[in-house]
């Protein structure tokens, strides 16, 4: 295949891996903005979302589509509500401390992996995709006759792929017009900016804190149920999002949103071009390189506010 | 209206209050006097329930309000302007403000009569909080704890840093709500202010009701500031 064909495949692939990242990281940054605790089990809930997807499809049976869309909202529902309650049980008895947090949800991380290796087991599954029409696509080239358009061999994307990229800027919205606009999208806002001062004003804060546990939870297996007929689903699949969350909410700024889209996209589209001309090592040599001098130069990451 | 009897109360092991006791009637400005690290601060997050109380009792209207959840206290009608406001700096004017009219589902009726009092605030809704003047700032304070229409209020330190005219408007705020009935405990360093405006003064030592007189009796005797206040 020529470059640029090659290109546009492999931006198609970096955008499919930027959206379920986007996603995770997501989730990531919400719950460390609103409350200030970095969750080292976020990994898990992932790998918790898409093997919940795989019993949800394998129970439900019957066509593809069906099961797909039953466990898109059964799986990210029930792993938010789990997080939810060992927020509830676990965090919020330990106050929120920020130290004691991570020692917590390193022990929520094994947990949740072994319980799945116990039951799962350590055989990964696929998930059918609902849908997967091959999409060929065109590129232009340069003839005699001015410019025309032909199909090179090769050059093609499924249906399913551009779903999961709608599905994610779908859920991107949603979630801009939850915190823009909505009412309760104000309570996280006056929770993040000041908890003590939310409460001298009616907001049941811890309340708030379990909601948002589980919604950064839930938006993780949200990607994880996407990912999940593209990659299988496996006990173990849930060290590489973290890891890469991390990466993106170290570069986006902690606790920024927008901060975390871009950053997402940038090291989601870079992991998949680099990726495919290059080799996967390189592509996570880069971006641990990248976070590394945002951290020497921007200490608060692109787009995060300087401390008070 | 308000109450509190043998308040002990403190961050961790670190005791602050020490059996504060002190009353506080429908109409009545009390202002509460003291050096730096007295227990004023203290004192007025204890009320709203963000320091909890280790014995004591706090009462509204008769009603025990020391255990509930802090998020609870000001669903009572107890509305907190906090030392160095801690409006909510991202969010815009107007909603700080529903912020405050969501605690005990007003509406536009209270906010409406709520910007009648600070006409200024109409002007600047969409505007973000903290690119207001400080003024402008302790109106919003002072705007979005009045927008719970509150049986109490309490107000710490609201004129601090602030320029005379702004002084002006927040005592003339404090004196009309007094005419409304509504229960007032005011922090304040400046003291020709609190003369100004106060029923009751009580001085707070140690973590202690030191002393509660009246504006005369401080008059009369001086020596009272250098005692409790140091100045």
């Amino acid at each position: 295949m020529e470059f640029g064909p090659h290109l546009l495949l492999a931006t198609l692939e970096g955008l499919v891996q930027a959206s379920v990242l986007t996603l995770t990281a997501l989730g990531l940054s919400l719950v460390f903005g609103v409350m200030r605790v970095v969750n080292v089990a976020h990994g898990e809930f992932y790998m918790l979302g898409a093997v919940l997807a795989w019993f949800v499809t394998s129970m439900i049976g019957g066509s593809a589509a069906i099961g797909f869309m039953a466990a898109l909202i059964i799986a990210p529902l029930l792993v938010g509500l789990l997080a939810a309650l060992a927020d509830w049980l676990v965090l919020r008895r330990i106050d929120y401390d920020p130290e004691r947090t991570i020692v917590a949800t390193i022990g929520l991380l094994y947990i949740i992996q072994q319980v799945t290796l116990m039951t799962y087991g350590p055989d990964a599954h696929p998930v059918a995709p609902p849908f997967n029409t091959r999409l060929a696509l065109p590129w232009f080239e340069f003839t005699d006759g001015g410019l025309s358009m032909y199909w090179p061999w090769g050059l093609s994307t499924t249906s399913y792929k551009l779903f999961v990229i709608a599905a994610a800027i779908v859920t991107l919205l949603a979630l801009w017009m939850l915190m823009a606009k909505s009412k309760l999208g104000l309570i996280l806002r006056a929770t993040q900016l000041d908890g003590e001062t939310a409460q001298a004003f009616g907001i049941p804060v811890e309340k708030v804190y379990a909601l948002v546990f589980g919604m950064g939870a839930a938006l993780a297996a949200l990607g994880a149920v996407l990912v999940v007929p593209i990659q299988q689903a496996h006990y173990l699949m849930g060290d590489d999002p973290l890891l890469l969350s991390f990466i993106v909410v170290i570069i986006g700024g902690l606790g920024s949103l927008r901060g975390t889209v871009v950053a997402a996209i940038l090291i989601g589209m870079s992991d998949g071009i680099i990726s495919v001309f290059f080799t996967p090592t390189l592509a996570k040599i880069l971006a641990t390189l990248l976070v590394a001098m945002v951290l020497v130069y921007r200490p608060n990451g692109l787009f995060g506010a300087k401390p008070a | 209206m308000l109450e509190l009897r043998d308040i002990n109360a403190g961050y961790g092991r670190v005791q602050v209050l020490r059996d504060l006791s002190l009353s506080v009637q429908a109409g009545e400005i009390l202002c509460l006097l003291g050096r730096n690290g007295a227990g004023k601060t203290t004192l007025m997050k204890t009320i709203m329930g963000l320091v909890p109380a280790t014995s004591g009792q706090v009462t509204l209207e008769g009603a025990d309000i020391t255990q509930l959840p802090a998020y609870q206290v000001p669903k009572r009608g107890i509305g907190y302007i906090p030392q160095g406001r801690r409006l909510f700096g991202e969010m815009t004017v107007s909603e700080n403000l529903q912020i405050g009219l969501m605690t005990r589902g007003k509406g536009a009726a209270t906010l409406d009569h709520v910007l009648d009092m600070f006409p200024l605030l109409r002007d600047r809704l969409d505007q973000p909080a903290e690119t207001l003047s400080g003024g402008e700032q302790q109106m919003l304070a002072t705007a979005r704890a009045l927008c719970l229409e509150p049986k109490v209020l309490l107000l710490d330190e609201p004129t601090e840093g602030l320029q005379p005219s702004m002084i002006a408007l927040i005592r003339d705020a404090v004196v009309a709500l007094k005419k409304k009935n509504v229960a007032i405990i005011l922090v304040e360093q400046r003291v020709d202010a609190v003369l100004a405006v106060a029923d009751t003064i009580v001085f707070v030592k140690n973590g202690q009701n030191a002393r509660t007189v009246t504006p005369q009796e401080l008059r009369a005797d001086k020596d009272l500031l250098h005692q409790y206040v140091g100045v």
